[in-house]
């Protein structure tokens, strides 16, 4: 398995002469400064389920956060592409900071695709370019998980003035947030589907929690149940209707953002597997161990995983301006599709690798350990359920085929 | 890429005699080479002197082994293994 190569100036050897080039990665160095932060607190973060704060702090310094702004709003513009991989690189370290990267670009990226004009929504803009992280809270009680309606409804107090009222079953690291991104019905006669995005700062908004998130995998996200009260400004309400911007920005980028967390932590996995291969190996040099067989055949699968997701992640790109092609029914069935095959295969790798490493990855804790990266794959299956998905594609799969 | 790999002046050693040692006894069992790995000079192509990829895998598992480290991945490519000084610095920085 190859990792990101790194301009590291302490690699004590010649340039390589086989002929592979280094890819131009503007965001490699970043991401390796910040991957190492979270991997020096992934097990802590993971044990004491408390949010990745050094990592969350280190994504600021670097302007990770901040990496999609467009060049012309003065950031730097990054592609999903790029986002896919920082987000690998991430994940590989540490699943919970990957998580907030990815969760966190899924609606940072709609200010300024759907946002429009209104001041309180490009001063967000701003902040984010200065490093906000932004959370979001779109599921509510009563509603099943379905992130397309809504109970709650914006609610015009006095002129200009909105409130919200808000039972949020998970707002992920909304201790940590400098925003929270809650969808709400456009006013209280409209339809549960007939949703806006709305901007609430911390300033403006009172969080009570309800519940705690104690989970098997993914602890670091912190996605506590909250009751939301907002009370804002009209033009914190983003320009687009949240259909809109949940076709065409909000799913593809989160489900490609996701996929490229899980990524890491497959990689993460095999990564361990293939230190413990390498030790059998050792011990008896020029006999290839059983387990490298079973290293190779992961590895096939890994490489499988990454391709898919690169892949969905330059079709993004190709496709970002386009909302014919974002809106089509196949491109929300090959959206989907990453997400339920990605979950689905990043816990085949992650326990194919347990099994090669044996005894030391089945360890809770140790350098060999595979427990933290099996319990967060298992977290990919289950945030917004596989079956969900399926069930609105049955719907779209009567009248759109594959991207072929 | 050296006109006579095995007359190449002996280089000021970058890596502590124990590494390149350790490197030549890996070379002996695991090189295959068509020389006898402990005349090479540090700096003679290992390429052009039979090494192969393959045989590069135990070369190198075989110097972890006896120094008791790990390769990183960032210099797993073929030039760190291009020479006995590449390798037994590539072993010294890992250690």
């Amino acid at each position: 398995m190859s990792t990101p190569v790194l301009d590291d100036p302490s690699v004590p050897v010649g340039p390589d002469t086989t002929g592979a080039t280094t890819p131009v990665d503007r965001f490699a160095l970043r991401a390796a400064l910040v991957a190492e932060v979270a991997a020096r607190h992934a097990d802590e973060v993971d044990r004491d389920a408390r949010p990745p704060r050094e990592a969350i702090a280190a994504m600021k310094e670097h302007g990770l956060l901040a990496a999609a702004v467009p060049t012309a709003l003065g950031g730097e513009g990054a592609t999903l592409a790029e986002l896919s991989t920082i987000a690998t690189t991430l994940g590989r370290a540490c699943a919970a900071t990957g998580m907030v990267f990815a969760m966190h670009h899924g609606q940072a990226m709609a200010l300024w695709r759907h946002g429009g004009v209104g001041l309180g929504v490009t001063a967000m803009t701003e902040a984010v370019l200065a490093g906000a992280l932004v959370a979001s809270s779109t599921t509510e009680k009563g509603i099943g998980g379905d992130a397309r309606r809504s109970t709650c409804a914006i609610e015009v107090s006095t002129a200009g003035r909105i409130h919200l009222h808000k039972e949020a079953p998970v707002i992920s690291y909304a201790t940590e947030a400098d925003a929270v991104f809650v969808t709400a019905r456009r006013d209280p006669d409209a339809a549960p589907s007939d949703q806006r995005l709305v901007v609430c700062l911390p300033e403006d908004t009172t969080l009570t929690q309800t519940s705690t998130w104690d989970t098997l995998g993914l602890r670091g996200t912190c996605s506590n149940g909250w009751v939301l009260d907002a009370d804002t400004h009209e033009d914190r309400v983003l320009r687009d209707d949240y259909a809109t911007i949940s076709a065409q920005t909000v799913l593809p980028v989160s489900h490609v953002l996701w996929a490229s967390v899980w990524t890491g932590i497959a990689a993460g996995a095999a990564e361990r597997a293939r230190q413990a291969v390498r030790k059998q190996a050792r011990a008896a040099v020029g006999t290839t161990p059983p387990g490298a067989l079973r290293l190779a055949e992961l590895l096939v699968e890994l490489q499988t995983l990454a391709d898919a997701v690169r892949h969905a992640a330059e079709r993004f790109d190709r496709s970002a301006d386009d909302a014919t092609v974002l809106g089509s029914p196949a491109y929300a069935l090959a959206a989907n599709a990453l997400k339920i095959a990605a979950s689905e295969r990043v816990v085949d790798i992650v326990t194919t690798a347990m099994r090669i490493v044996g005894i030391a990855g089945f360890a809770a804790t140790g350098p060999l350990s595979i427990a933290r990266h099996l319990r967060d794959a298992h977290g990919a299956a289950v945030m917004v359920s596989n079956d969900r998905l399926l069930q609105n594609d049955a719907a779209l799969a009567l009248m759109s085929g594959a991207l072929l | 890429m050296h006109q006579d790999p095995t007359s190449a002046p002996a280089p000021v050693a970058l890596a502590a005699p124990g590494a390149e040692q350790a490197v030549r006894r890996a070379l002996a069992d695991h090189g295959h080479l068509t020389v006898d790995a402990s005349d090479i000079a540090s700096i003679a192509d290992l390429y052009a002197l039979g090494l192969t990829s393959h045989a590069t895998v135990n070369v190198m598992l075989a110097v972890e082994n006896e120094l008791d480290v790990e390769f990183p991945d960032a210099v797993l490519h073929r030039s760190t293994f291009a020479t006995i000084e590449s390798i037994a610095a590539a072993a010294e920085a890992a250690a």
